[in-house]
């Protein structure tokens, strides 16, 4: 059975659809709301949904149709936003309660880029809280559900966004990940997340958690459609400095390009103390892999088993001086004080959950004058030590794999009261964030408690178009 | 011991901190208007209010501005210079923190010539300027304000932060730095350098150390200076309050001390527990500095003669006095417009008397620059033209220049129009004597037969008569002439 089938149609078979008139995006539009207002209760993958500008949008496509426009290759296409995502005029808020009823009066270019091809914005997804998280627990607002078993998490911190497309609540939508956040509810939820190049997305009103890290990618329920939306969003963007200059290669042609003699290697450093079912699940892809022609062999990325204690430095580090910001001056939550020093901490006092103000913590220590040295600036040398391991071994291969995530979805509250135990599920996926590059989640089968189970492949920067190639091999493959 | 000749034992030592606004046309990190007075909070966008998810873009007008300094002051430029936030929490910094340069300036290591000395620039660097805000009840400042304003039209203009080594010993060699300073950075067309409007601000760090020790003590930081005047003042106060406190066996501490003009004294500013740490680390949002040679070589390529360079040139040139020179070049545009008059025919030497004195008086009378003199360098030209031709004196050609500069009418025009030409043509001028003995015979009768002394005073008496007929326009020399020849003949 392929992804295809066991979710539905597909945002491709919408937008071929749409653009030849058999379908009205109205209609598609409808449907969905329709599927959001009967499982959205049990779920809660969104935190505002826009049914009545969905609706318009829908039909400003269906006129586009009937003039004889084309809306682009997403038209019609349904899309939930993770709530990170500026969106002018609409709530934005990071499921935080510091920016409860804040309308920014930008849209984030990602966003601007998925409705000029043509898709219907949906609503705004849930997350943890300024997308601090694995479980989506952190939201100020209440956790989302994983649709696959409404006792488990959907993981985090795009967990809303992953649970709509699991849902079905979407075809397509958007996440942010910044050390796994889109791949690991990806593999939570059996879906399909991508975290592109460093650069390639625009993080222009993405709100921010780690900057360096940051980057915006696409959810979905096959990796073509994947491919699909990374192409709308992909591409030089003049308002964000990090972006890269060069035009965007696009993934979509690659899809179906096969996978004869491609080089995949086995990190064998990730695959310690992960689940024995997800580690049977690896092994068959790799079998999966070599039966399409792929030459597989195990890989050495020495220095990823340290990316974990370098991410939490680095990142909490820049978000501690990214979250300053929120100080109750100029907008979102402000409580009253004797004077603006106090006005301040009681408003972040109040208006951040108790992860961010652990991670502003932490980072605020590990920039501190004579603690620097030792712990951001350690930090930044490891993380050129993980970047050169990666690049000695794509001198030998040109794509990597291993697992997503070491488990399956846990249970709510099995990790809240144990930061570091929720810290090590993101162990598998951190480290592609720290070097800048490339990653997919892909679903593969399902783990012993019956839920899915993700792989994951990693590319050097750019190197997305052979990832691709490699992500299709295992869904048309997986179990 | 008196108190002066103890002080004779101390040596200041000075560092200068300038804040300088570089005239963009548009602010450091987003395209929002970098223009001084405009309604509050309307030159503003997500980008310089620190909006969530706005991010910064470079302007590469201020790298190269930057770069213009970096000839300007012979700094050297590194390949890649990158920028720092800067962390603390303040209300009108709207990401609470400030993008600026920390350990990889694009300036290092500079120089200039003050006074023919070399003064050591360590470092010039760019960074962003915050809000402004306006404290409403208490005593004006924001510890005791009932509510606070803030104006963000500021937020985000590039400055530059120029360090100079500490290498200066007087106040007065601390304004000579900071004039001549302001007069490269206003020929080079990077700030419109004013002290007064807040585009140059002036910090200065200040320690003693008795004479003849090269260590460095314990230094002070005096702010709120808004001129050259309050800055001389309030680093001789700070001198001699820190003489006075290691003469009485104080301590000095290291903080940062408040210029209070009126009181002409300074105060040390309310500081918080322990030194600041503003927790620098590489701002992610932006990639490193990287000037690649063509914009070097524009920059290279755009500096004008620079004023220490300018001075010897004029004084060679023009055969005019160092001290000359160097008050056309302190006048930003004054150098110019005499150059301008020269160009137009005047010699060098008129051109700068008349532009140091009465155009350089009326500039001062009306708070005026000579860029925005009604009369052209081309009008003072032909003022100067009517002098030295013989056709106006020097005592006329005050008034119709005054004219001129009020109304900008050319001076030949005023003449005219007043009647003004000087008279030298001998018929007329022996007109007027014949007129005048005529009316005055007994004056010239007195002057036969008088005295030598009494015959000085009744020429001088007729000589007197004969301008008053003239209206003041008969050619003295001419005059003298007659004159004895009709008295004599
Ligand atoms: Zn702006």
């Amino acid at each position: 059975m392929s992804a295809a089938t066991r979710n539905g149609e597909t945002a491709a078979e919408i937008a071929a659809a749409v653009r030849s008139g058999t379908r009205s995006a109205r209609e598609v539009t409808d449907a969905y709301l329709g599927r959001i207002g009967a499982g959205e209760e049990a779920v809660h993958a969104f935190n505002l949904v826009t049914a009545d500008a969905a609706r318009a949008r829908a039909d400003e496509i269906d006129a586009m149709i009937a003039d004889g426009h084309d809306p682009g290759p997403l038209a019609g296409v349904p899309i939930a936003l993770k709530d990170n995502l500026c969106t002018r005029g609409v709530a934005t808020t990071c499921s935080s309660r510091i920016l409860a009823g804040w309308e920014p009066p930008y849209t984030a270019t990602v966003v601007e880029r998925v409705v000029a091809a043509g898709a219907v914005p949906l609503g705004k997804t849930n997350l943890d809280e300024f997308a601090m998280g694995s479980s989506t627990e952190n939201s100020a607002f209440g956790p989302t559900r994983n649709p696959r078993d409404p006792s488990r998490v959907p993981g985090g911190s795009s967990g809303g966004s992953a649970a709509a497309v699991a849902a079905e609540f979407a075809p397509l939508a958007l996440g942010s990940d910044t050390g796994g956040s889109i791949r690991q509810p990806a593999a939570f939820c059996g879906v399909v997340g991508v975290k592109p190049t460093y650069g390639t997305v625009s993080r222009y009103g993405l709100i921010a958690f780690a900057s360096s890290l940051d980057q915006v990618g696409p959810f979905a329920n096959t990796v073509t459609d994947a491919a699909l939306l990374l192409d709308a969003i992909a591409g030089p963007d003049p308002l964000d400095s990090t972006s890269i200059r060069a035009e965007w290669n696009p993934v979509i042609s690659a899809v179906d390009e096969g996978i004869e003699g491609l080089r995949v290697g086995v990190v064998t450093e990730l695959l310690d103390g992960i689940d024995a079912d997800v580690a049977a699940r690896l092994s068959e892809a790799v079998d999966v892999l070599r039966a399409g022609g792929a030459k597989v062999g195990d890989a050495s990325v020495p220095a990823a088993i340290h990316g974990l204690a370098a991410y939490y430095l680095i990142a909490p580090a820049e978000a501690s001086s990214n979250l300053a910001r929120y100080d109750g001056v100029r907008y979102g939550l402000r409580v009253d004080g004797v004077d603006v020093a106090d006005m301040n901490a009681k408003t972040r006092g109040a208006g951040f959950g108790a992860e961010v103000k652990r991670r502003i913590m932490l980072g605020t220590y590990a920039l501190s004058a004579g603690y620097y040295d030792a712990y951001y600036g350690q930090a930044q040398r490891v993380r050129t030590l993980v970047i050169r391991d990666f690049d000695a071994a794509y001198r030998d291969f040109d794509v990597l794999l291993t697992p997503t995530t070491p488990t399956t979805a846990f249970e709510f509250g099995d990790k809240t009261g144990d930061p570091l135990s929720m810290y090590l599920s993101d162990v598998c996926t951190i480290p592609t964030n720290l070097a800048g590059h490339p990653a997919i989640s892909v679903p593969f089968g399902t783990g012993a408690n019956g839920m899915p189970v993700g792989v994951q492949v990693l590319a050097p920067a750019l190197g997305e178009r052979a990832m691709f190639r490699a992500a299709r091999a295992l869904e048309l493959g997986a179990p | 011991m008196s108190t002066r000749e103890v002080s004779k034992a101390w040596e200041a030592v000075i560092g200068l901190e300038v804040h300088v606004e570089l005239a963009t046309a548009t602010k450091l990190f987003c395209s929002c208007a970098n223009e001084f007075g405009a309604e509050p909070n309307t030159n503003v966008c997500p980008v310089c209010l620190g909006l969530p998810g706005s991010l910064p873009v470079l302007n590469e007008r201020v790298v190269e501005f930057a770069l213009r300094l970096g000839e300007a002051f012979e700094f050297s430029v590194p390949a890649q210079s990158i920028f720092h936030r800067k962390n603390y929490f303040y209300p009108d910094m709207p990401k609470d923190y400030q993008v600026s340069q920390y350990d990889a300036p694009i300036c290092v290591d500079g120089t200039l010539i003050v006074d023919g000395t070399a003064i050591g620039i360590e470092r010039a660097h760019m960074e962003e300027d915050t809000g402004k805000s306006l404290h409403v009840g208490g005593s004006g400042r924001i510890h005791e304000a009932d509510h606070s304003l803030v104006d963000y039209n500021r937020a985000g203009v590039p400055l530059m932060e120029i360090v100079s080594r500490p290498e200066m010993h007087s106040a007065e060699q601390a304004r000579g730095y900071v004039s001549a300073l302001r007069g490269v950075l206003g020929v080079i067309g990077v700030s419109d350098v004013k002290m007064e409007e807040g585009s140059m601000r002036v910090d200065a760090n200040v320690s003693i150390r008795p004479v003849g020790s090269d260590e460095l003590r314990t230094r002070v930081e005096v702010k709120n200076m808004n001129s050259l005047r309050s800055l001389g003042r309030a680093i001789d106060y700070e001198i001699a309050r820190q003489i006075e406190m290691y003469e009485t066996d104080e301590r000095i501490v290291q903080e940062t001390r408040h210029w209070d003009e009126d009181a002409g004294v300074t105060h040390g500013m309310r500081t918080k527990e322990g030194s600041e740490d503003y927790r620098y680390f590489p701002e992610p949002d932006l990639v490193p500095v990287a000037p690649d040679d063509s914009m070097r070589a524009r920059a290279r390529a755009s500096i004008p003669e620079l004023p220490a360079a300018r001075r010897v040139r004029l004084v060679s040139e023009w055969g005019i006095a160092d001290h000359e020179a160097a008050v056309l070049l302190a006048e930003p545009g004054l150098a110019d417009y005499a150059e301008g008059a020269v160009a137009a025919g005047a010699s060098g030497h008129d051109a700068t008397n008349w532009s140091v004195g009465a155009v350089l008086g009326y500039l001062n009378e009306n708070a005026l620059a000579p860029q925005g003199l009604l009369l052209r360098p081309d009008g003072l030209a032909e003022l100067i033209g009517l002098v030295s031709d013989g056709s106006l004196n020097r005592k006329l050609a005050t008034d119709v220049l005054d004219e001129a500069l009020r109304d900008g009418k050319r001076p030949k025009q005023i003449v005219e129009a007043r009647g003004l030409a000087q008279v030298s043509d001998e018929g007329a001028v022996g007109a007027l004597v014949d007129d005048v003995f005529a009316q005055n015979s007994d004056a010239v009768a007195d002057w036969r037969g008088g005295d030598d002394k009494l015959k000085k005073k009744k020429r001088g008496f007729l000589m007197g008569e004969v301008i008053k007929a003239s209206k003041g326009s008969a050619d003295t020399a001419v005059l003298n002439r007659l004159l004895d020849e009709k008295l004599n003949g």
